[in-house]
């Protein structure tokens, strides 16, 4: 046992941990922590406003399957933070935040910068530690990182008490911190693995509905040799994007209000719908009631109070899904023979009738862009997107072929996520690109990233589909608000290309699909964060689409 | 059909808990009639008993969701059947007149209630038992002036040698 600060004790909790980069701001009640961290091997990125220094520290765990570490000063700097982390929450994404408090004596006087960042994460948060002694440190660290990373993945908050973080004390790294409450990982009850191998087995029509889950449990192989088995079609929610590989003949791209017409159809007609690693959210299933209506539902989910917290399920497995579709495959490969039916060559037809659908656009065509994008890139390439039209745009026509390649705020739908969140992807594999699809609108929210990507050598690629408006607004006022747009002009935006020159990355504007491969192209070879400023026409809809609350039968097109 | 379903969760006793529990029937949207909370069989553990009204999976829902929290240890629906449930009521009446003062006393014999404070305008009558009975003593007694009313909730404990308890 050694003597040292409540900062330093933090700091080496967290090298314990395996931490390697922490994203934040310092600020007055922090201090000791960052002056301990110059000791540290702890690389720090500098992040220039909470939320996106929260979003780097997702888009690092999304892509690195790893606990993700922000930091942040006491009262303003936490409450920055507070978007960043309930974008986590809802996506289940293991970040870590840590914040500073004012002095214990202080706590409840509104000292100045003062929040209870306690109460204020409480909702969107596992769970959330206020240390008040220094001999706490190391077991609350450890308790933090095991709950955040375990179980479903959450945003796990420390808020650290100046003068916690400066006593010094003899502290022992030994002790484990008891949570007697927390079961992490659940095994799947055999006898329900058996009921649903009798109701898959009786399935004539079976689809898998694959979501994050999948990905949180690293049950790519699982699921891939599931599908294959039953020769089932897959569709995913957002968040299971890229758990299935794309380019697969079983696969059916997206299901849900900006759903593929496949994945929508098919899903619908399902007679056993196997969903795994998802919660059934009403961006999915469009009205509840009406969906896959037919269907008896096995639900496999890692999270006992997802269970017909939505839709009432035939059958529940509460298990991880890798657990969940091995015990499920020990007896299905024991008795099924792969057989094509009605059901496998009716979504044959389908899926080439709609391969090379795409609607005709006034100027450069966002879906032929994202085409475009897919060819330039690896397949190891990862995508990261704003919210909006930009996201659905991507989530419908970049074709996700390998697992965490394909990172959004999903549940949170949150704007300014994508750019700080490819900062952090990149840190994460710094040796594979990372692209940014984004919208005008989105890019502005966190665009001050930039200066995190120049000054900290974190090159990414940035491709703002620009339409000057706020465009999924605009969309749903063309479409159902009789063309009254009300606050979604951005006809001011900057000059993007000279925007990011400013700040030292590189600019570039096209102004036909023909310049975008060659920009691209270039984009991947810059050592510099480059920005590509793709002018589209302000009138282009995200279609397919799905009235918000109808049926998924009701798409429009 | 709505009901009234109680809950008995043990939960870590120590600060902050109470605020997490409550946090999340906001959050998720439940209808909470009562919760009575104190100290349990060990002194590292307390005791919160839920009254929730809703349907039957509201009610499964909201152990689900107790059950999901990292403070609390155990969450149970507990059959009214199998359990013994009671609330402790406070009731303060004006008794402006003798004959008042008489009738309320014949209630709470009727009810087997205690008179626990006298003075010469109210009486403070304490009354342990179902929720039903207490909501049958006000009722009937609403035809006196009711000063003030304290409810503790209902809490709750399974019957027979069987317990909600932790095993360890």
């Amino acid at each position: 046992m050694s003597r040292m600060s409540g900062a330093q004790t933090l700091i080496k909790a967290l090298e314990k941990e395996k931490v390697e980069v922490i994203f934040g701001i310092p600020g007055g009640q922090i201090m000791p922590i960052y002056d301990a961290l110059l000791d540290s091997k702890i690389r720090h990125v500098l992040a220039r406003h909470e939320q996106s220094a929260a979003h780097m520290a997702d888009g690092y765990a999304r892509v690195s399957n790893k606990a993700g570490v922000c930091m942040a000063t006491s009262g303003p700097g936490a409450t920055n933070l507070v978007t960043g982390i309930a974008t986590a929450y809802l996506d289940s994404s293991p970040v870590v935040a840590i914040t500073g408090q004012v002095p214990s004596s202080q706590i409840a006087s509104d000292a100045f910068q003062e929040a209870d960042i306690i109460g204020i994460t409480t909702p969107i948060t596992k769970y959330n530690f206020q240390p008040r002694s220094v001999e706490e440190i190391p077991k609350i660290v450890n308790a933090t990182f095991y709950l955040a990373s375990t179980g479903r993945r959450a945003p796990v908050l420390i808020d650290m008490p100046r003068d916690v973080q400066s006593e010094i004390k003899k502290v022992d790294f030994s002790e484990k911190y008891i949570i007697r409450g927390y079961k992490a990982l659940p095994k799947p009850d055999p006898l329900k693995i058996k009921k649903a191998a009798e109701l898959i087995f009786k399935a004539d029509k079976p689809f898998i509905l694959a979501g994050g889950g999948i990905t949180n449990s690293n049950a790519f192989r699982e699921l891939k040799e599931l599908a294959e088995l039953l020769m089932a079609p897959v569709g995913t929610t957002l968040m299971g994007k890229g758990c299935f590989p794309e380019d697969h003949p079983l696969s059916l791209g997206m299901v849900g209000m900006h759903g593929t017409k496949e994945a929508n159809y098919f899903v619908m007609k399902a007679d056993v719908l196997l969903a795994v690693g998802c919660r059934f959210s009403d961006r999915t299933t469009g009205k509840l009631d009406d969906f896959s209506p037919d269907a008896k539902v096995i639900h496999i989910d890692i999270d006992p109070a997802e269970i017909g917290k939505k839709r009432d399920v035939e059958l529940d497995i509460i298990s991880s899904a890798d657990k969940a579709i091995d015990a499920l495959m020990e007896i299905l490969k024991q008795r099924m023979k792969k057989k094509e039916s009605n059901w496998q060559k009716r979504i044959k037809e389908l899926k080439d009738r709609f391969k090379n659908e795409i609607n005709d656009s006034k100027g450069i065509s966002p879906p032929k862009l994202l085409k475009l994008l897919r060819e330039a890139l690896p397949l190891e390439a990862i995508v990261t997107t704003e919210v909006g039209q930009n996201q659905m745009w991507a989530a419908l026509n970049f074709k996700a072929i390998k697992p965490r390649t394909f990172i959004t705020s999903g549940g949170f739908g949150c704007m300014g996520f994508g750019f700080p969140a490819a900062i952090g992807a990149k840190v994460a594999k710094p040796d594979v690109p990372v692209v940014d699809i984004a919208g005008d609108g989105s890019f502005r929210m966190t665009e001050n990233s930039l200066a995190t990507s120049v000054a900290e050598d974190i090159p990414v690629i940035v491709v703002i589909l620009n339409n000057s408006v706020l465009g999924m607004v605009a969309q749903w006022q063309r479409l159902f608000y009789n063309r009254r747009y009300s606050a979604v002009n951005l006809g001011d935006n900057p000059d993007f290309v000279k925007l990011s020159k400013s700040y030292g990355a590189e600019g570039k504007r096209i102004n036909s699909l023909d310049e975008f491969t060659d920009t691209i192209n270039q984009a991947l070879k810059e050592d510099v964060t480059t920005v590509i400023d793709v002018p589209i026409d302000p009138e282009e809809n995200v279609f397919p689409m799905v009235p918000a609350g109808r049926s998924l039968k009701e798409i429009v097109e | 059909m709505k009901q009234t379903f109680i809950i008995t969760t043990l939960v870590e006793h120590k600060p902050g808990v109470l605020s997490k529990v409550s946090s999340m029937f906001w959050r998720r949207n439940f209808n909470i009639e009562s919760i009575a909370i104190g100290a349990a069989e060990r002194k590292d553990l307390a005791r919160m008993t839920i009254a929730v009204k809703g349907e039957e999976r509201d009610a499964q829902r909201l152990v689900a969701q107790l059950e999901k929290l990292v403070d609390v240890l155990k969450a149970t629906m507990l059959d009214p059947e199998d359990a013994v449930i009671r609330e402790l009521a406070l009731i303060k009446v004006r008794t402006a007149n003798s004959r008042i003062r008489s009738d309320v006393f014949n209630y709470v014999e009727a009810f087997r209630g205690r008179t626990v404070d006298l003075s010469p305008e109210s009486i403070i009558v304490e009354l342990v038992g179902s929720r039903s009975k207490i909501d049958a003593f006000l009722e009937l007694t609403k035809k006196f002036e009711i000063l003030e009313v304290s409810r503790t909730g209902e809490t709750a404990l399974l019957r027979g040698p069987g317990s909600v308890t932790l095993n360890d």
